[in-house]
């Protein structure tokens, strides 16, 4: 399971990327993208996931399935 | 470059020469005596105070005739949620705190800064205010002002924050001889910052209602605290909020000035249901010019407040009022110039002796007693320098003087472009001037057609282009001495 940001939401703004325990989120042309990869949801790292958390934007960091 | 944007040199140091001239103390007074007492700005603050703001359009109402500041957007990110902000929206025809077309990494703003100051020998200040939050992107912000530092050392830093992250960064910031900060404190009563605050990003996690804003107001206080204990000066600002705080901002005013607060701004709420804001889509409408005023009345007396603000943009370039950012944006920033440090120090002496020249025509101008003593609003339309130099028409703001016998003393400013005022849609501009010009009495520009000027008469405003190019107190109060002989007597509030 991972997050992912709907990219016509984002801002760009970059809060997301600061917060993230698994260095997930990169900017790619002006929007933040997360690796599904590497997203673990914040698992054993904190209690909600992160950039979740910090996006200004209602329904812009969401569940990616 | 278009020439007129910024006050050329030309427009400080010399004057119209067909245009009579106000000198010597007996210039259009009549004769009537005049003494020449010292009432200087910097006579009111202690000297180790004024020599840091001297030069600070933001913090000094005198500077800001004379220096210009640059704000460069490299902190898009923000910790907390604002009811008036809405950080998606983004347009090139805004102009307004949290709104910014362009966003730089700290390499490029530091290279835009080299080549501002390079065109602008009115550089002074260089600021960071988002579009997030300074401090939300601390190691961006501080990596900016190192490489700043290191190419302008004479250029001051300065940085906004909401100050919810203040406390963890105010050891860093002193270190880097970061010297002004300003905090927007909107409430001390978490109960009130609630209704402003949907939520904040702290620790961790996301918190809302009265504990989000409880954490944020222990924040604002404790960083506050830390900072003017270290010496830095912190201006706070507030938007008032009509129906919020705008009672409330008494409150704030005392708990901000115990605190060593240097200046209290108080902002108007910006709420535009087009900018997608909670309180633009709420209806929650900003202040009109009157209540702006009558609050940051209230809070008087020995309240320094800031009423010349703009309300810049995050990347905002030029004197306050003007925004040449355009002009320096990435793109256009392949070839400048080398900064030549000669350049501006030609422009303070110029400033220097503009200064003593201003005072000293406002001190000439001053009136003999009067017994009536109804203070009057002058509107003035200026590019900078101190003069009335800005056409009627092309003026996107004016200055407001509050005359008496006693002298002329800068009250506020006011928009007539931009966002409409007082949250009221208007397409037609000379309505939204008139809306900016309401309880004023006159209005002294460089030049103004006819139309306008019968227009504005209806109102009971009288127009002048009499004092093109003069100093503004000095004008103001002559006109003031005058309006009755010249037969142009006004109502008054």
């Amino acid at each position: 399971m991972a997050y992912r940001i709907v990219e016509k939401n984002c801002t760009g703004c970059g809060a997301c990327e600061f917060e993230c325990p698994n260095k997930a989120i990169k900017e790619k042309g002006g929007v933040f993208a997360i690796d599904a990869k590497k997203c673990t949801e914040c698992a054993g790292f904190f209690d909600t996931p992160q950039c979740v958390a910090a996006c200004p934007v209602p329904k812009t960091c969401v569940m990616a399935f | 470059m278009p020439e007129n944007k910024i006050v050329p040199l030309s427009s400080i140091m010399r004057v119209d020469s067909t245009k009579p001239r106000l000198s010597g103390c007996s210039a259009k007074t009549g004769g009537k005596t005049t003494s020449c007492g010292s009432s200087a700005g910097q006579d009111d603050l202690p000297e180790a105070v004024w020599n840091k703001i001297q030069d600070h359009p933001c913090y000094s109402e005198d500077a800001h005739h004379y220096f210009a500041r640059m704000h460069v957007a490299v902190a898009p990110a923000c910790n907390i949620q604002c009811h008036y902000c809405n950080r998606k929206y983004d347009c090139s025809n805004e102009s307004r705190p949290g709104v910014v077309s362009e966003k730089l990494s700290a390499e490029q703003a530091a290279r835009k800064v080299m080549a501002v100051a390079a065109e602008v020998p009115q550089l002074s200040v260089v600021g960071i205010a988002g579009p997030g939050d300074a401090l939300a992107n601390a190691p961006k912000t501080f990596h900016t002002f190192d490489l700043i530092h290191a190419a302008l050392p004479h250029v001051k830093l300065c940085l906004s924050t909401n100050g919810l992250a203040l406390p963890d960064h105010v050891e860093q910031i002193a270190a880097m001889g970061v010297d002004h900060v300003t905090i927007t404190i909107n409430m001390v009563d978490p109960t009130i910052g609630a209704q402003i605050y949907p939520w904040i990003f702290f620790r961790h996690r996301r918190w809302e209602g009265l504990e989000a804003a409880t954490i944020l107001h222990e924040r604002q206080m404790e960083g506050l605290e830390a900072l003017t204990a270290k010496g830095i000066l912190v201006k706070v600002n507030s938007v008032l909020i009509p129906g919020i705080n705008d009672k409330h901002l008494v409150e704030v005013n005392k708990a901000v000035r115990s605190r060593g607060a240097f200046l209290h701004n108080i902002m108007p709420l910006i709420s535009d249901p087009a900018h997608g804001t909670h309180f633009g889509l709420t209806g929650r409408r900003g202040p009109t010019p009157n209540e702006l005023r009558a609050v940051q009345d209230s809070l008087g007396g020995d309240a320094k407040l800031m009423r010349h603000c703009r309300q810049c943009r995050a990347d905002a370039v030029g004197l306050l009022g003007e925004d040449r950012g355009t002009e320096f944006s990435l793109d256009r920033l392949t070839e400048t110039r080398p900064y030549d440090p000669k350049k501006r120090e030609m422009y303070l002496e110029v400033v220097s002796q503009e200064r003593t020249d201003r005072q000293k025509a406002k001190e000439m101008a001053q009136m003999p007693e009067r017994i009536e003593e109804t203070p009057l609003l002058v509107a003035i339309a200026t590019k900078g320098g101190g003069r009335i130099n800005q056409h009627f028409g092309h003026a996107t703001e004016f200055q407001i003087f509050e005359v008496t016998s006693g002298g002329a003393k800068f009250v506020s400013h006011r928009r007539t472009d931009k966002y409409c005022v007082g949250g009221t849609d208007d397409s037609d501009a000379m309505a939204t001037t008139l809306a900016a010009l309401e309880g004023v009495s006159a209005v002294l520009c460089a030049k103004i057609g006819d139309k306008p000027k019968a227009r504005l008469a209806e109102m009971g405003i009288i127009a002048t282009d009499h004092y093109a190019f003069e100093y503004i107190e000095a004008s103001a109060i002559i006109w003031y001495a005058n309006r009755n002989a010249t037969g142009s007597v006004a109502a008054s509030a």
